[in-house]
């Protein structure tokens, strides 16, 4: 029997101590918060249901997130401001709710519509190239290709990053700390991450990234809601509606 | 942004430590229902350690009542701590990182008490470790107010003495009870200047708590116990165990902590009693936690539903050592079958008998295709049976595997014990033929038109008899590994001279670990350098086969001058002082004597509900020593 369900978005924030609860944690954490918050989620068919949630970018550990997205299946909703406090006062520090729209009948799940991402990025201290990259990161960005090797299991693979970096820019933060912003490629086939670019941009200057040398905070992840060739790119909760 | 989100975390361990480290979220706190306080108001700070690896030590039960009962003072604020792995143990150690509580996130050597739960022989060099790792000396008589009280409590201290340099206190029992009485105590000394001697001689006049260092233990030359003797005035010569005997009235948590990642027991857990009516001769358990106590079953449901709620968990289990006995189970069922279904949860049902009535409940809460049928007969025949008072018959074990067969189960899980005293060749050839005539139940039962793939699946494990302080087996002598070895391989080929062979499978456990621990569980003082130099030469987590050392550990013992075989293989006299005989438990001697004898007798003994045996647990004045009973006594 078909029941009828409202398919719903539901965008969160990821930082401090969460940074370090990877991504299928992330997942049975929030099962049981959508338990605590009393939401009244759809199970799936079978001796053991589970609940109807689909997440769209696993985010890697270490970083943190202002824009998480995961889709979830309902039987019954309130607002989405009442569903969104619900689910804040069970929440633990570093993980916020921040909005929750509801999904056409239609729309594709969460995780088939990522397209891109937004990435901020900051050097920890201590670790910043000797090189002067903020003056150098337009540079970089202008070459008409950005070559890297990718090493999968089996082989080595040249990957231009170029085409599948949108934009690339630097700003300063309110502390005075200078931060690249990458806008960049994040569909399943085409996935940049921004520490394969961070490592391409120190090679070309002669250095060499060391491990843990970044401070990662995806801002945003975005769905193409334009076509393959005119594409339009927006966060994926502007797909929904609110309600 | 919330107050939550906008509050800066603090980290003990630095972001290139933890990216470093295998599941880093062991060590970052935070988890949902994790207590924070404002350490400026709290008067007493402690630290409760399971000593093992963070997931093992999460699904502890005890630890997890104790730490809300703790933080419900308001004085008090209670952190949780676990043996950080070897992985981040060996960064600690390089970069001298103390070892934290995962609340405060600050080191467990600035906290007044640290508080550990001994579970297991076979995790004390895991206690060094969290001792070594956190700054304190190893040896209790070496601290100062520099270090925080170490107070042990947990099965493995009805035995204490192995340990006992290593620790400042023992609590002797339910920590339900005298905990707020020994941290008045404790302000109070502090508030007075007193001297942490002082404050220990104060502590071990509090009933149930033990304090090593006011006892001498003297020795006879055959190295046996003499006696125990206080070293001052005042400090009582026997400790009875504290219990808790209002259990429907007492502290359980309404929100226990969630782990963020899978933990070994990922579930809520409702602990439905305490204690067993039934007396098997090798169980410890089922002696120390005499008399049997049920919770309330109002108080169980609104717990159920309490806990459900405020985790989040998707599945709920009933904890007890024999839940069948448990006498509201068909109603405390019925409403969790209610509520969860309800709900999407899964219900778990351990330690349940095999009869109609399981086999109901079971078939509405498990896919039987998936899941198996456990029985524990522990011995292979009728004889060795009735030695151990295991009352499980072998028509009882055939009749519970047909009907499972019929209601659609193909999969039966069988657990035994060899080395049980008095074990000859022929209780373990039964083992095989027990296995054997289950497979002939199936073919018998169900028709081959019906048989899912065709076969059944029975899996017989053991494991090596551990005689255990505060038993019956208490006197028995201990096989050594060679003898358990070849138990091992004839229990392996009677199972393959069987005719349904094919349809059973055996395990068997370690024989080298099995010896350590029993030198660990019935050890006295004499043992505690041998434990310390093995932590010294690397033991480490030596309840995880692939990482225990026994080459290093028999190195340690020679080095020490300690032979083994006095604390396994010799058989003790009735006359024997034993190490732990200064602890009295509720059970008395001359009771695990008489249960002795009757086993060499081969002679059972009724149940608690059947008829009251004496044991001595009646003095509690509660529990099912108070029951309505078929043989008249009781209220």
């Amino acid at each position: 029997m078909e029941r009828e369900t409202v398919k719903l978005r539901i965008k969160f924030a990821k930082s401090g101590a969460m940074r370090f609860v990877g991504h299928l944690d992330v997942m049975r954490y929030f099962q049981k918060a959508i338990r605590r918050a009393e939401i009244d989620i759809a199970y799936s068919e079978g001796f053991s249901p589970h609940q109807l949630m689909s997440f769209a970018a696993p985010l890697g550990v270490g970083l943190e997130s202002n824009g998480e997205y995961f889709d979830i299946a309902v039987q019954s909703h309130t607002t989405a401001e009442d569903m969104k406090e619900r689910l804040n006062r069970v929440m633990v520090p570093g993980m916020e709710v921040l909005n929750i729209t509801m999904l056409g009948a239609h729309a594709k799940n969460a995780m088939a519509s990522v397209a891109a991402a937004d990435y901020s990025v900051r050097f920890r201290q201590g670790y910043e190239p000797g090189f002067d990259w903020v003056g150098r990161s337009m540079e970089f960005y202008g070459k008409p290709s950005i070559m890297v090797t990718k090493k999968t299991k089996k082989s080595e693979q040249q990957l231009d990053l170029k085409p599948g970096i949108y934009s690339m820019s630097v700003k300063t933060d309110e502390n005075g700390v200078p931060v690249l912003r990458l806008f960049v490629d994040a569909s399943s086939s085409g996935n940049i991450k921004p520490s394969l670019v961070m490592e391409a941009f120190c090679r070309e200057y002669g250095e060499e990234l060391p491990e843990f040398a970044l401070l990662i905070t995806r801002e945003d992840t975005y769905a193409n809601a334009g076509t393959a060739e005119n594409p339009r790119l927006v966060p994926l909760d502007a797909v929904g509606e609110p309600f | 942004m919330g107050e939550n989100a906008l509050r800066k975390q603090k980290l003990a361990l630095r972001d290139e430590i933890l990216l470093r480290v295998e599941k880093p979220a062991r060590y970052i706190g935070n988890e949902v229902n994790a207590v924070v306080k404002d350490k400026e108001k709290v008067d007493v700070r402690m630290a409760m350690c399971f000593p093992d690896v963070y997931e093992i030590g999460m699904s502890h039960l005890g630890i997890q009542i104790l730490y809300d009962m703790f933080n419900r003072f308001e004085d008090v604020w209670c952190e949780r701590v676990y043996s950080p792995w070897l992985d981040l143990d060996r960064i600690m150690r390089e970069e001298h990182i103390p070892l934290f509580g995962l609340e405060s996130q600050e080191p467990v050597k600035d906290l007044d008490f640290l508080a550990i739960t001994v579970q297991y022989e076979m995790c004390y060099t895991n206690i060094l470790q969290v001792l070594d790792l956190s700054g304190i000396p190893l040896s209790a008589e070496e601290r100062t107010w520099e270090h925080p009280v170490v107070i042990g409590g947990g099965p493995c201290t009805y035995n204490p003495e192995p340990i006992a340099e290593f620790f400042d206190l023992f609590y002797i029992g339910e920590g339900e009870t005298r905990y707020r009485e020994l941290l008045d105590v404790y302000k109070e000394a502090r508030r007075e200047g007193a001297d942490r001697k002082e404050f220990l001689r104060r502590a071990a006049k509090v009933p149930g708590i033990y304090a090593p260092s006011f006892y001498r233990v003297e020795y006879k030359e055959d190295g046996t116990v003499r006696a125990m003797v206080p070293t001052e005035e005042g400090i009582p010569a026997v400790i009875r165990k504290e219990i808790e005997m209002e259990v429907s009235d007492t502290y359980y948590p309404k929100k226990p902590v969630v782990p963020f990642i899978k933990v070994t027991q990922d579930r809520v857990v409702l602990e439905i009693q305490r204690g067993c009516i039934r007396g098997c001769r090798f169980c410890q358990a089922g002696q120390l936690y005499r008399p049997v106590r049920e919770r309330d079953v109002d108080m169980l449901k609104e717990y159920a539903s309490d806990m459900l709620k405020n985790t989040g968990h998707e599945e709920i289990s009933l904890s007890s050592l024999s839940s069948s006995d448990y006498s509201r189970l068909p109603e405390l069922l019925d409403f969790l079958l209610g509520e969860c279904s309800r709900k999407n949860i899964n219900i778990s049902l351990p330690s349940l008998r095999i009869d109609a009535f399981s086999l109901d409940v079971m078939g509405k809460v498990q896919d039987v295709k998936k899941s198996s049928l456990t029985f524990a007969p522990e011995a292979g025949s009728q004889r060795l049976r009735d030695v151990i008072n295991k009352g499980l018959t072998e028509s009882v074990i055939l009749d519970g595997a047909a009907m499972a067969f019929e209601g659609g189960w193909t999969r039966v899980k069988l657990y035994f014990m060899l080395g049980l005293p008095t074990e000859t060749e022929e209780d373990i050839r039964g083992i095989g033929d027990l296995c054997n005539k289950i497979a002939a139940v199936f073919f018998e039962t169900v028709p081959k038109e019906k048989r899912v793939n065709g076969k059944v699946q029975i899996v017989a494990s053991t494991s090596f008899f551990i005689p255990k302080p505060f038993t019956p087996f208490q006197w028995a002598p201990m096989c050594t590994k060679e003898e358990f070895l070849e138990k091992a391989y004839l229990t392996r080929s009677s199972i393959k001279e069987q005719l349904n062979q094919k349809s059973i499978k055996y395990n068997w456990h370690e024989a080298d670990v099995s010896v350590l621990e029993g030198v660990l569980a019935r050890g006295d003082r004499k043992i505690s350098g041998v434990i310390r130099k093995a932590y010294e030469k690397g033991c480490l987590f030596d309840a995880w086969s692939e990482y225990f050392k026994n080459d290093l550990w028999l190195e340690c013992f020679d080095e020490c001058g300690v032979d083994i075989g006095f604390y396994t293989t010799r058989e003790r006299g009735l006359d024997e002082v034993f190490p732990w005989d200064f602890l009295d438990c509720g059970v008395t001697k001359d009771f695990l004597a008489r249960e002795w004898k009757k086993a060499m007798e081969e002679t059972v003994s009724p149940n608690c509900r059947m008829q009251c045996q004496g044991c001595g647990a009646a003095r509690f004045g509660g529990g099912v020593c108070f029951e309505e009973r078929g043989d008249g006594y009781g209220a």
